[in-house]
């Protein structure tokens, strides 16, 4: 019956869990992003690129309201974030999983209850299933010997794939990953690229990855965006982009080769 | 006045006003963040989940490891007393007073403004150091981002662990400061510590001892308040941490000996 219809609620469904508007944000005088519209679909995985400093971290911030923004709308799963109360945010946020640029590993934690963090608070689990559920994590990302060390005894790279493996504790419908093949050695860059297209194919993750590493980017992502100038100057597959003659492109990809 | 002259005036008038504003502004917004802050943590303070367990892990780690510090700081006030106020006394006829101006000063000030001074010292730096060093490294958006609020998950168990802490490591230092004060009188007037702590104790009230040791609670607020605020608005890497650190020590040094003003009085005025 069409009264009883809650509203927006197909929409929801079949709105896209990503939809970005129109979203500024400014630090004082700096004007970092002017006008971002994005948008990624259920288990897509959208590359962010763009030079340093063009607000490619921020915007991944304001995905998951770390940061408010000046202007525009950022809903998420149909819900509009910028208007949620703390509660309905951390409901919100509990299936979404981020990657930090430098991992952001507790360092009063070790490796294991790094992972086991957001399980511990938000999965109904006993000891023995959490600590096998920790292993299992820890497997994915080729950590599971390390589980004892504290993050200050790893290597940056090997905090990174534990950063993800915790991203992932909570099976996050959406992925948002911060540079995740920065400072890697290639062959665990390439294994991180087939965990993500594993992600994606299993479990239908939306993701939207920020990174420098076209060649990576080409392999694991559905579709790429350029910032530039504080907005999305070019959006579409790899070969789209190749093809376009945005001088600021051409030289990324020329230096990125 | 011409109107060049009135240009002038009140561009002299605004060149003037200018260094004040860059001071005054910032004193009062960091009251209002302060307020702010502390709206926030009152919230998350009684509203369920409670951290328990990092409470605990808090209360060991400001507790128990502060306490030889603190009782080492109160044995040192104690001999100190001892030393000092022997001569003094002695000098106006009252040395039969001795043992009891010991314990008195000991239990009623100097206990617990010491121990809220080296634990401003202790756990303040290390508080504004740590909270400020997960902002920097983003491990409190980290936290955030896993729908586990840092307020209630780290500020709300420190300051509960500091309110609750600072009255028994005074107890420690009251206690350390006697025991050291008697060694220093036995030393020159030999005297068992029994008869020490009768003579010393013997006109001490409820209201001589406990006031002023429950004031610490106050201190402790305040340490876990400045420290954490200090530490959550880091910003600006290495530098912004070693920033964070010392404020909240001079902060908190700062508005201890400040309360301990209004306290003092306040304690007057309950038990007069």
């Amino acid at each position: 019956m069409e009264a009883s219809r809650q509203p927006g609620v197909e929409d929801q469904e079949h709105e896209a869990p990503i939809v970005v508007r129109g979203l500024q944000k400014a630090f004082g005088s700096q004007r970092v992003l002017n006008g971002v519209d994005l948008s990624a679909r259920k288990g897509e995985t959208v590359a962010v690129l763009g030079r340093s400093g063009t607000g490619k971290s921020v915007l991944l911030k304001l995905l998951i309201a770390l940061e408010q923004p000046d202007a525009g709308s950022i809903r998420i799963r149909g819900q509009e974030i910028t208007a949620l109360e703390r509660g309905e945010l951390n409901r919100l946020r509990i299936r979404m999983g981020f990657l930090f640029q430098q991992g952001a590993l507790y360092d009063s934690l070790t490796v294991g209850q790094n992972v086991e963090f957001p399980l511990r608070r938000h999965a109904k689990l006993s000891d023995a299933e959490r600590r096998r559920k920790v292993q299992d994590l820890l497997s994915q990302v080729g950590m599971e010997r390390d589980s004892g060390k504290m993050p200050s005894q790893i290597s940056g790279g090997m905090q990174k794939r534990v950063g993800l493996a915790r991203a992932l504790a909570l099976e996050p419908e959406i992925l948002l990953l911060d540079e995740p093949t920065a400072g890697l050695d290639p062959i665990t860059a390439t294994e991180i690229g087939r965990l993500i297209l594993e992600l994606q194919e299993k479990r239908k993750i939306t993701c939207i990855v920020v990174t420098h590493d076209i060649h990576g980017a080409k392999t694991f992502c559905d579709r790429m965006v350029f910032l530039e100038e504080g907005r999305v100057s070019l959006d579409g597959t790899f070969e789209e982009l190749k093809k376009s003659r945005n001088s600021f492109l051409i030289e990324f990809l020329r230096d990125a080769a | 006045m011409s109107p060049s002259s009135y240009v002038t005036v009140r561009n002299g008038a605004r060149g003037s006003w200018h260094p004040l504003k860059a001071v005054v502004i910032p004193f009062f917004e960091w009251f209002g963040e302060l307020g702010l802050f502390c709206g926030r943590l009152a919230r998350v303070a009684v509203t369920p989940p409670f951290e328990f367990g990092e409470l605990i892990r808090q209360m060991d780690s400001i507790g128990s490891m502060s306490l030889p510090l603190v009782a080492l700081a109160g044995a040192a006030i104690g001999v100190v007393l001892s030393l000092q106020t022997r001569d003094s006394l002695a000098r106006f006829g009252a040395a039969s007073m001795l043992l009891m101006v010991i314990i008195f000063t000991l239990i009623k000030e100097s206990g617990p403004v010491i121990t809220g001074l080296v634990m401003s010292g202790r756990v303040g730096a290390g508080i504004g150091a740590e909270l400020g060093s997960m902002q920097v490294t983003e491990q409190i958006d980290a936290m955030e981002a896993s729908a586990v609020d840092p307020y209630r998950y780290l500020v709300a168990t420190r300051v509960l662990a500091c309110v609750l802490m600072l009255p028994l490591l005074t107890l420690a230092a009251d206690c350390a400061g006697i025991l050291m004060g008697w060694v220093s009188q036995t030393l020159v007037e030999p005297i068992s510590l029994r008869q020490f702590i009768a003579s010393g104790l013997k006109d001490v009230m409820f209201s001589d001892f406990f006031p002023p040791t429950l004031k610490t609670t106050v201190f402790g607020l305040i340490i876990g308040v400045v420290a954490c605020f200090q530490g959550m608005r880091t910003r600006g890497g290495t530098e912004g941490v070693g920033k964070a650190a010392t404020s909240s020590v001079v902060l908190s040094s700062l508005f201890i000996i400040l309360a301990d003003v209004v306290l003092v009085r306040l304690i007057l005025v309950l038990y007069p």
